[in-house]
């Protein structure tokens, strides 16, 4: 097997959520931490979409942020074909890097400028990466990207509110392609979307990965989006990674207790009617997670070690989990 | 089925129009719906654009040149409205002591007053702007430097902080240059007294606007900060800009009037509005009421007009209260 | 057959515009039976909310009932006063919400809320009135009812809020609850939980449900039938099941073939081009038509209604049995 295209080692990213200086003075308090990624590892090779799933505080969207750089990391690396990417980068070798990585965003509303012109939007990214191009060449090329797309050239004179949701969510598509990238994060594309939009959406992605061998790192809230586009599929919970594994093995052998109670929370559109366990309690506020395993307070399964301390992500024969009871074969 | 089976959007209409004119476009916006529907904006767009226009003109418009010595004559002096002094000159609106016509003199003085106020607020505004989309943006310590400022200058009237401005400005400038620079100075003493309110605005508007994705993608793009702010920030946060900009252009008008009033503004040689209320009221208790009442109603009329349109514009510009 | 608790007939909702007259809901009929859970699903703009708002008399000026009836056990509540319809929605009707902040009062401690709901409605005294809340709160599955509802809404969790809402809803034992989007706001496994508490607790009183939402799962753990809209109109409507596993209208079809599933593999997804029509340019004939795969000239002319099909009603042209002669 070839290098990973993308390696995340042991990223952590805190955030201060203090009161001001003045109010701790007084107060006699201390700066107050929210640990939102916590000591995360994970690698995605060429080709694969890996996804990230998880409920609020979770650290999804944290994750995709640290990785395109829209935050930086309080402690671990990120390598992107071997080359880390939290040192410093700068010209040249930093702007040969960027055209590589894109992100698409949840909300198509906010993700694209309402002033511009969508043709201006798409010619962005050729406007910073390949400044040799003539506007001519440049017109062609937003043309082209808005075709393949599943949009007409002739919409690049329109605004972006003259279009729905879904159209804007192509234009936000098209934009990332524009740069001609191997590597997209995709922040909940779909989740502001209408189902049948959604469907859209999902299967233009699926093209266009086929089609240009791209690699997604797929970040979802819904299991069974995450089911469809996936070939691995990471599990959150408050910021660290209860299990990775397999996209089919997660479905039908879920290990962690966190993953099989999100599965057995799912509504059962089949009307299967399949048994399903209770899901107990609610997430934690993410400020004073729970000692030892933070899943402990809500697992059926707790024995005295998840109290008292972390469970490390061990591979356990089928995928990788971070739970003591899995560890010693309890489950 | 594929991705390019959605080329055919329903959600067009049927049979595509042709696309209306762009004049037309303008004309069928809800800005201009919300226009067209107020008449009291109506009226005020009027009043604003007259007086503009009758300023901008004086020189062809004016029945007199009340500023040229030769063409006056003390003997035309304290003549009432409509009626012809003695020297068989006829005054609209009366002459003032010097024998110059009002309606003249208003005509010069509103020029002078609106130019002060329009370069005033222009110099409010990119000051302003300037300083609300870096702190915004920044944050930090830049931000909370800019913004004490801000406050400290916000917590005292501008009218005082013009007039310290313009004793400075009077300190350093030598007297025989004073008179020429008077005109400049006032813009600036105005325009500095004036700066905070658009900062404010800016930077919580820039504040909104840098969390949005759209400056997220510029972002991972690598494209300069300053890029961003230029091109992707600004013209989103121009709505709000034009609102205190409308309402700002008469307050300073006033603040200009006031200055004038208290004798620190224009030299006498170039009256604005401000001056002829000053030399009209010496005259208001003997009589000749005329030299101080027209030069004031033309001042509220403008002021009113245009503040008028600025609570327009945000109303429109608003869109939960559209 | 017993008297249905809801019914609405040929119910029409219009925006007046200054670019013409908008048909937010474009005449609509159903019934809920007592101590039924209707579901109502569509994409957005479909009207779903709207019809909930026009039940519940809190459709938004200019907005306006046009034409048909609403009742309520019998009795008609689309022409009443402000003042009655607000009588009516505390007693008869519960309200959930999908956003429980503006169903509470921030300023208000739970307990005071709920007291004063109650004792609007009911003959209670003060001490009676917080007894019930309590009792309420604990079968809502609030854990240490009696200390915690004299917090405030913003000391519960985002899950736990929903269930004061929940409470709130039913405490003056209403014979109608509906639920717009209750679920949407919250995490998958919360969302499974309030769910069974709602539907659980409806039960019990034997309350009808409309449940509003545009999630299918939920339509499909929660409702015993579905009413399925597009365009501000009823596409389907019939047994959840039979919705669920076997659509008949061309619309409900595509939307059940659009959702990812959780057990079968499928490369691509079923998709349906386009997007739902603006109010503003909603086509002739039926409104699906210029998205449907199985259209023919007849959709694209003439409107279809409701057709009976088995135990539902499908506004489809492919259910006439005049079809052929008509093609």
């Amino acid at each position: 097997m070839s290098a990973p295209l993308l390696e995340v080692r042991n990223l952590s990213r805190r955030f201060d959520v203090s009161k001001p200086w003045l109010n701790r003075v007084i107060e006699r308090t201390d700066k107050v931490y929210l640990k939102a990624v916590d000591n995360v590892s994970f690698s995605i090779n060429k080709g694969e979409t890996l996804a990230l799933v998880g409920e609020s505080g979770s650290g999804k969207s944290t994750i995709a942020r640290l990785i395109v750089g829209l935050l930086d990391p309080s402690e671990g690396e990120i390598l992107f074909e071997g080359k880390s990417l939290s040192a410093g980068l700068q010209g040249a070798e930093a702007r040969r890097l960027r055209r590589k990585f894109q992100m698409i965003f949840q909300d198509p509303f906010a993700s694209l400028n309402a002033r511009w012109r969508v043709s201006d939007i798409i010619a962005e990214p050729l406007k910073v990466f390949e400044r040799g191009l003539s506007s001519l060449d440049r017109r062609r090329r937003v043309g082209e990207l808005l075709e393949l797309v599943g949009m007409s050239a002739e919409d690049g004179i329109k605004f972006p509110h003259q279009f729905s949701g879904g159209q804007r969510q192509r234009i936000a598509i098209a934009r990332a392609l524009a740069s001609k990238p191997e590597f997209i994060v995709c922040d909940e594309p779909t989740s502001a979307l209408d189902v049948s939009v959604q469907a859209q959406i999902l299967n233009l992605m699926k093209d266009l990965q086929n089609e240009f061998g791209l690699t997604y790192l797929f970040i979802s809230h819904d299991l069974s989006v995450v089911r469809h586009m996936a070939n691995r599929i990471g599990v959150l919970y408050l910021g660290r990674l209860a299990e990775v594994a397999e996209s089919k093995t997660l479905f039908l052998q879920p290990k962690h207790p966190y993953t099989r109670m999100l599965l057995d929370a799912v509504p059962d559109l089949e009307m299967t009617g399949r048994k399903r366990k209770r899901v107990e309690g609610e997430i934690p506020n993410p400020i004073d997670p729970p000692s030892g395993c933070a899943f402990h307070p809500r697992c059926p399964f707790i024995f005295d070690r998840c109290k008292a301390e972390i469970p490390a992500l061990l591979e356990n024969g089928i995928s990788q989990t971070a739970c003591h009871a899995v560890e010693e074969r309890r489950i | 089925m594929s991705a390019q089976d959605n080329l055919t959007a329903p959600t067009a209409a049927p049979v595509a129009p042709k696309p209306p004119s762009r004049l037309y476009r303008i004309w069928d916006s809800d800005v201009f719906y919300s226009f067209r529907r107020s008449p009291v904006t109506i009226v005020a767009a009027i009043v604003t654009v007259t007086m503009l226009l009758a300023a901008l003109f004086a020189p062809w418009i004016a029945p007199y040149n009340p500023f040229n010595p030769a063409s006056l004559n003390l003997m035309d002096g304290f003549t009432p409205p409509m009626t012809e002094s003695m020297m068989g000159n006829f005054f609209v609106l009366g002459s003032d002591h010097q024998g110059r016509d009002v309606l003249s003199t208003i005509l010069y003085g509103s020029r002078v007053s609106i130019f002060v106020g329009l370069s005033a607020t222009l110099f409010a505004m990119t000051l302003g702007v300037s300083l609300g989309l870096a702190a915004g943006y920044l944050g930090g310590t830049t931000d909370s430097v800019i913004m004490r400022i801000a406050d400290i200058q916000l917590s005292f009237p501008a009218i005082l902080i013009a007039l310290l401005i313009f004793g400075v400005a009077r300190g350093i400038i030598p007297p025989s240059r004073q008179e020429s620079m008077a005109i400049y100075v006032l813009i600036v003493a105005i325009g500095l007294s004036n700066w905070a309110q658009f900062a404010r605005t800016v930077r919580g508007a820039t504040m909104v606007e840098r969390q949005k994705d759209y400056v997220s993608a510029a972002r991972i793009m690598g494209v300069h900060p300053l890029a961003i702010l230029i091109r992707h920030v600004l013209p989103n946060v121009t709505g709000p800009v034009l609102v205190i900009g409308t309402i700002g252009l008469a307050l300073a008008i006033i603040e200009e009037a006031t200055l004038s009033f208290l004798g620190v503004g224009v030299p006498p040689t170039q009256p604005s509005l401000g001056t002829l209320i000053r030399i009209g009221q010496q005259f208001l208790f003997s009589g000749e009421w005329w030299i101080l009442l027209f030069p004031a109603i033309t001042l509220v009329m403008l002021a009113l007009a245009v503040n008028l349109l600025g609570d327009w514009l945000r109303d429109a510009l608003n869109p939960r209260l559209r | 057959m017993t008297e249905p608790v809801l019914s609405v007939r040929n119910l029409t909702v219009e925006f007046p515009t200054r670019r013409g007259t908008l048909t937010a809901i474009d005449n609509i009929s159903f019934d809920i039976a007592p101590g039924e859970v209707l579901g109502v699903v569509g994409e957005s703009g479909a009207g779903k909310s709207m019809t909930s708002a026009a039940v519940i008399g809190l459709i938004e000026p200019p907005g306006r009932i046009a034409g048909g009836e609403i009742k309520l056990n019998g009795k008609r509540i689309d022409n009443l006063s402000e003042k009655e319809t607000r009588k009516i929605r505390g007693k008869k009707i519960g309200v959930i919400f999908q956003d429980p902040l503006t169903s509470l009062n921030p300023l208000y401690r739970v307990s005071q809320q709920l007291i004063e709901t109650i004792r609007t409605h009911l003959p209670l005294s003060e001490a009676d009135a917080r007894k019930r809340a309590i009792s309420l709160l604990d079968e809502v599955g609030i854990p240490a009812a009696a200390r915690r509802i004299d917090d405030y809404p913003h000391q519960f969790s985002g899950g736990m809020r929903q269930r004061v809402v929940i409470a709130l809803a039913l405490c003056a034992e209403p014979d109608l609850v509906i639920a717009d989007e209750p679920t949407t706001a919250l995490d998958v496994s919360v969302q499974a939980q309030i769910i069974e508490v709602m539907k659980k607790l409806c039960a019990e009183r034997g309350a009808a449900i409309m449940l509003i939402t545009h999630d299918m799962g939920v339509i499909a753990e929660t409702a015993d039938r579905v009413a399925v809209m597009y365009a501000g109109r009823i596409a389907e409507i019939g047994p959840v099941r039979d919705v669920i596993k076997d659509a008949k209208h061309p619309y409900t079809s595509g939307l059940m073939g659009s959702i990812p599933s959780l057990t079968s593999d499928l490369e691509r997804l079923v998709q349906i081009p386009g997007s739902m029509p603006r109010l503003s340019a909603i086509p002739k004939g039926c409104a699906f038509n210029p998205r449907c795969p199985q259209v023919f000239d007849r959709c694209r002319v003439e409107r279809p209604d409701p057709l009976d099909v088995g135990d539902r009603k499908v506004a489809c042209w492919l259910y006439d049995d005049r079809k052929e002669q008509a093609a």
